[in-house]
C-alpha cells in the first residue's frame, strides 16, 4: 500500500497547524493570531493520540460562533485525517469469486448495509464506508464494467452511493422490523423507526462522503479538496443557489436571528430614548427662571411601530428568499404594529391569514402556491401584472403609516415593468424598500428590470441571510 | 501571567470520570474543553440552547474539585456596582463622624477607602478567595454591552482595579466559566479571551445514561423509547427542540403516572410535556401519524 503525497508539513506540527488556520480563514472563519497561538498550546497540553480531544480542543481555541463547527469538521477531517490510504479495517468487503481484488458482490454488500441500518450500529457502519469506498475505486462493482484494479483507483461518492442506493433499503428494514414485531404495529411507531432508519441512511451517505474526500484528499492534495467540499456558513449560503437542506438548516436560524435583530434594536431604542432638544418648550420653561434656560425640554420619542405591506414573489426561483424573509418577518411582528402579506407570480393575492401568529410556517410556502390565485396564464413571473392588480384590488393597504417592502429578483421575463403604478404605490407608503436576492453586478441583465425599479424604489441586495439581517436592521424603526 | 498552581485535573479522563462521580456525565467534547481551561488558565465560554446543562456544569466543575461556586447572575441593566465592588457609603460616613476631633482629614481620608469598608460583589470574591473557586457567569447575553467591558480585565488577566485603592490581582485563579444562550453576539474581545464551548444535544447513547442517572427508577427500555422518541422529535422543524431537562421530565412524568411503556396513547397524552409550544404539538401529531 502506498502512501500518495508527503503528509508531514514543512515546518513540522506548528507548521501544519498554520496550514490548518489558513484553511480555515479561506473558509470565512476569522481566527487572529492569538487563537493561533491558544491552539498551539493546546496542542502541547492535550494527548493527540486521542483523535477526538485533539478536535474538542482545536474547536474550543479556534472557533468562535457555533455555526462554524461544519466547515472545521470537514477541514479537521482533512488537515487530521483519521487513517491513511485504506486504514486497517476489520470489515470484509463480499466480493464475486475467491479473488481477494475480485469485484464487489453488491447484492450481498447490501445485505450487509441493511443488517447495519437495522441495528443501528454507528462504529460498524463507518468501517464499512471505508471499506466500501476502498473496494469500489479499486475493484468496481460486479456488472458494472468499470474497473479500477491494474489503474489509477478512483473515489467516487456518486458512484458508491448508486450502487448501494441505501435509500432503496428502507421498505426492507421496515419490513424487517415489523416481522420482528409480530407484524402489529402502531402508525407512530411506524413512522418513528421510518424516521430514525432514514435518518441513519443520512448518516451513511455522509460517511462514505466523508471517505471519499479523505481518499481523494491524498491523492489530489487537501487544498485542493477544501475548495469545493467545505459547506458554508448556513448565514452565507446565497439563498438563490441554496439545496432544500440548506434552505431547510437557514430556516432553523430564523428565530435565533430574529431574536439577536429585536435585541439590538432594543439596546438601539434604549439609547435614543431621549429625543432632540425642543426650542419652544424649553424658552416657554425659562420664562419661571428669568429668561435662562435653566432646565431644557426634551422631545420625547414615540416608538414608531409602523404598518408593514409585504409583496412577495413566490415564483420558483427566488421562493427560498421569499420564504426566509417572510419567516423572519413574522419572527419580528413585534416590532410591527401590523403586517400583510400578499404574494404574486402573474398576479398578486392576499395571503396573510397563512402567517396568523401560531401557525405552523415551515410548510406555509406550499400552502401559498396551492391556496393563493397567483397564476393567469402560463405561470412565469409577471411583475408590472402583479402590481397592477394589487393596486387595483388592494391598493388602499398602503397608507402613509405603512411601509412597503418588496421581495424579488425584478425578472420580468421582458413583460411591461408598469412603474407607473409601482410609483403611485411608493408615493402612498411612508417607506418603501425592494430586497432583491440577486448579486448587484446582475442588476439589469437579461429580462431584469432591476435598475429601472431601483430608479422608483431604493433597492438592497440581499443575497445571504447575514446580508437580509443588516438590511432588515436598518430598515426597522427605532 | 497566570499565579502558578497545581492544576485541578490531570488528564481528559480524569475530568470525564471526576464529574461522574458527581453526577455530570460529560461529553468528550465537554471533558476536554474543561480539561483545557484548567490547564492554559482561560476562561470557559459555554453557548448552547436552554436546557442542555450549561449551569449545571459549572456546579459539577464547583463539586468535583471541591471548590466554592461564586455565581454572577445577569440580568438586563446589572452594573458595576452589583457584578465588580461597591463602597459601603453608610460605613465610611459612621467611620467619618466617629473620628470627627480625634483624626486628621488626611488620616480618616486614607483609612475610609481601604478593605473594610469595600462590598465585594461576585467577581472581587472571585478573584479575592485562597481557596479553589468556580466563577460562574450566567446568562452573559443578558446583560448589556457595557458589562462586558468589566470583564475584560477580570477574564484576561484575574485582577480588578479600585482607583482609590489600587489593584487587587488574584491570589489564585478561579475556573472561570460563562454561559450564554446567543440571543445576542458577545464582542469580540470578550471571545477572543475565553476558550469557546458549544453545548448541544447529546448523543443517543450519553442521553440515555443522563436519563439514567437522574431518573434510576424508569426502565431502561423505557428510556431507550423515550430518548429515540426525542431524537426524532428534534429532527423535525419546531419552534422550541425538546432539549435534556426535557427528556428528564419525560421520564419523570411517566413514572409518576405509571406507565412503563411509550405507546401511543402514553406520547399523546404526555406530549405537552416536551413541547411547550401548541403549534409545536400539532405539528408534531401531524407527522408522527398520532391522531
Amino acid at each position: 500500500m502506498s502512501i500518495t503525497g508527503p503528509i508531514a508539513a514543512e515546518h513540522g506540527l506548528p507548521g501544519h497547524l498554520v496550514d490548518f488556520v489558513g484553511a480555515l480563514r479561506r473558509h470565512g472563519v476569522a481566527v487572529g493570531p492569538g487563537e493561533t497561538v491558544d491552539a498551539a498550546q493546546v496542542l502541547s497540553v492535550i494527548d493527540l493520540l486521542y483523535r477526538d480531544q485533539l478536535r474538542e480542543g482545536l474547536a474550543a481555541a479556534l472557533l468562535r460562533r457555533s455555526g462554524q463547527r461544519q466547515v472545521f469538521d470537514t477541514l479537521f477531517e482533512l488537515y487530521f485525517p483519521a487513517a491513511l490510504g485504506a486504514g486497517a479495517g476489520e470489515v470484509e468487503v463480499p466480493r464475486v469469486g475467491d479473488d481477494d481484488d475480485g469485484a464487489v458482490d453488491v447484492e450481498a454488500l447490501r445485505d450487509i448495509l441493511a443488517d447495519l441500518l437495522r441495528d443501528g450500529d454507528i462504529a460498524a457502519l463507518t468501517e464499512l464506508a471505508r471499506a466500501v469506498v476502498d473496494a469500489l475505486g479499486r475493484s468496481g462493482a460486479a456488472g458494472s464494467g468499470s474497473q479500477g484494479a491494474g489503474g489509477q483507483p478512483s473515489w467516487s461518492a456518486y458512484q458508491a452511493l448508486r450502487t448501494l442506493s441505501p435509500e432503496t433499503l428502507l421498505a426492507r428494514i421496515m419490513d424487517d422490523l415489523k416481522a420482528g414485531m409480530n407484524g402489529e404495529i402502531s402508525d407512530f411507531t411506524d413512522e418513528m423507526l421510518r424516521r430514525e432508519i432514514r435518518d441513519r441512511i443520512a448518516r451513511f451517505r455522509k460517511m462514505i462522503t466523508d471517505e471519499v474526500r479523505r481518499r481523494t484528499a491524498e491523492i489530489r492534495g487537501k487544498e485542493q479538496v477544501a475548495k469545493t467540499a467545505v459547506p458554508k456558513q448556513a448565514e452565507q449560503v446565497e439563498f438563490l443557489s441554496a439545496y432544500a437542506d440548506q434552505l431547510a438548516q437557514l430556516r432553523r436560524t430564523v428565530h435565533p436571528l430574529a431574536r439577536r435583530l429585536a435585541s439590538r434594536l432594543a439596546v438601539r431604542r434604549k439609547h435614543a430614548k431621549r429625543g432632540t432638544l425642543d426650542m419652544r418648550r424649553t424658552l416657554r420653561r425659562s420664562m419661571s427662571t428669568g429668561g435662562v434656560p435653566m432646565r431644557p425640554a426634551f422631545r420625547t420619542r414615540r416608538p414608531g411601530r409602523p404598518e408593514l405591506v409585504i409583496l412577495c414573489d413566490v415564483s420558483g426561483s427566488v421562493a427560498g428568499f421569499s420564504h426566509f424573509t417572510l419567516l423572519l418577518v413574522q419572527a419580528l411582528r413585534e416590532q410591527f404594529s401590523k403586517v400583510r402579506v400578499f404574494a404574486f407570480v402573474e398576479r398578486a393575492d392576499e395571503v396573510t391569514h397563512l402567517f396568523e401568529p401560531g401557525a405552523e410556517l415551515s410548510g406555509v410556502m406550499s400552502r401559498v402556491l396551492r391556496e393563493a390565485e397567483l397564476v393567469a396564464f402560463d405561470g412565469h413571473s409577471d411583475y408590472g401584472g402583479s402590481f397592477g392588480s394589487f393596486a387595483e384590488y388592494w391598493g388602499d393597504a398602503v397608507t402613509p403609516r405603512s411601509s412597503l417592502l418588496i421581495l424579488g429578483d425584478a425578472r420580468t421575463n421582458y413583460r411591461d415593468p408598469n412603474l407607473t403604478v409601482l410609483r403611485r404605490l411608493v408615493g402612498q407608503a411612508r417607506h418603501a424598500h425592494w430586497l432583491n436576492p440577486e448579486p448587484r453586478r446582475q442588476w439589469g441583465t437579461g429580462d431584469s428590470a432591476a435598475m429601472r425599479y431601483a430608479d422608483v424604489v431604493p433597492m438592497h441586495e440581499c443575497r445571504t441571510a447575514g446580508q437580509l439581517a443588516d438590511v432588515v436592521e436598518a430598515l426597522l424603526p427605532v | 501571567m497566570s499565579a502558578s498552581q497545581s492544576p485541578l485535573f490531570g488528564s481528559v479522563a480524569d475530568v470525564a470520570e471526576r464529574l461522574a462521580e458527581v453526577g455530570y456525565l460529560a461529553s468528550t467534547a465537554v471533558a476536554t474543553t474543561v480539561y483545557l481551561a484548567d490547564r492554559l488558565g482561560k476562561p470557559l465560554l459555554v453557548e448552547g440552547p436552554a436546557g442542555v446543562g450549561k449551569t449545571e456544569l459549572a456546579k459539577a466543575v464547583a463539586e468535583a474539585t471541591k471548590s466554592e461556586l461564586v455565581r454572577l447572575q445577569c440580568y438586563e441593566g446589572i452594573d458595576e456596582a452589583r457584578a465588580l465592588y461597591e463602597w459601603n457609603h453608610a460605613k465610611q460616613l459612621l467611620r467619618i463622624t466617629a473620628g470627627q476631633g480625634t483624626q486628621s482629614w488626611d488620616e480618616t481620608r486614607d483609612d475610609v477607602f481601604s478593605e473594610e469598608f469595600l462590598l465585594p460583589r461576585p467577581l472581587l470574591t472571585a478573584i479575592r478567595r485562597a481557596d479553589p473557586t468556580v466563577l460562574l457567569v450566567d446568562e452573559m447575553d443578558k446583560a448589556d454591552v457595557e458589562v462586558e467591558g468589566l470583564l475584560l480585565e477580570v477574564l484576561s488577566d484575574f485582577q480588578v482595579s479600585i482607583p482609590e485603592m489600587g489593584t487587587v490581582t488574584a491570589t489564585r485563579r478561579p475556573f472561570a466559566l460563562l454561559t450564554s444562550n446567543s440571543t445576542r453576539e458577545l464582542s469580540e474581545a470578550l471571545k477572543r479571551r475565553c476558550l469557546f464551548l458549544h453545548l448541544d444535544f447529546p448523543d443517543a447513547d450519553l442521553e440515555r445514561r443522563i436519563v439514567l442517572s437522574r431518573v434510576p427508577e424508569l426502565a431502561e427500555s423505557l428510556v431507550d423509547a423515550l430518548v429515540r422518541t426525542v431524537r426524532v422529535l428534534r429532527g423535525l422543524e419546531l419552534r422550541k427542540s425538546p432539549s435534556v431537562a426535557e427528556t428528564i421530565d419525560w421520564g419523570r412524568t411517566l413514572l409518576a403516572l405509571g406507565m412503563d411503556t411509550l405507546d401511543d396513547d402514553a406520547v399523546r397524552t404526555t406530549l405537552g410535556v416536551v413541547l411547550k409550544h401548541q403549534s409545536d404539538q400539532v405539528k408534531a401529531a401531524a407527522e408522527l401519524r398520532l391522531n
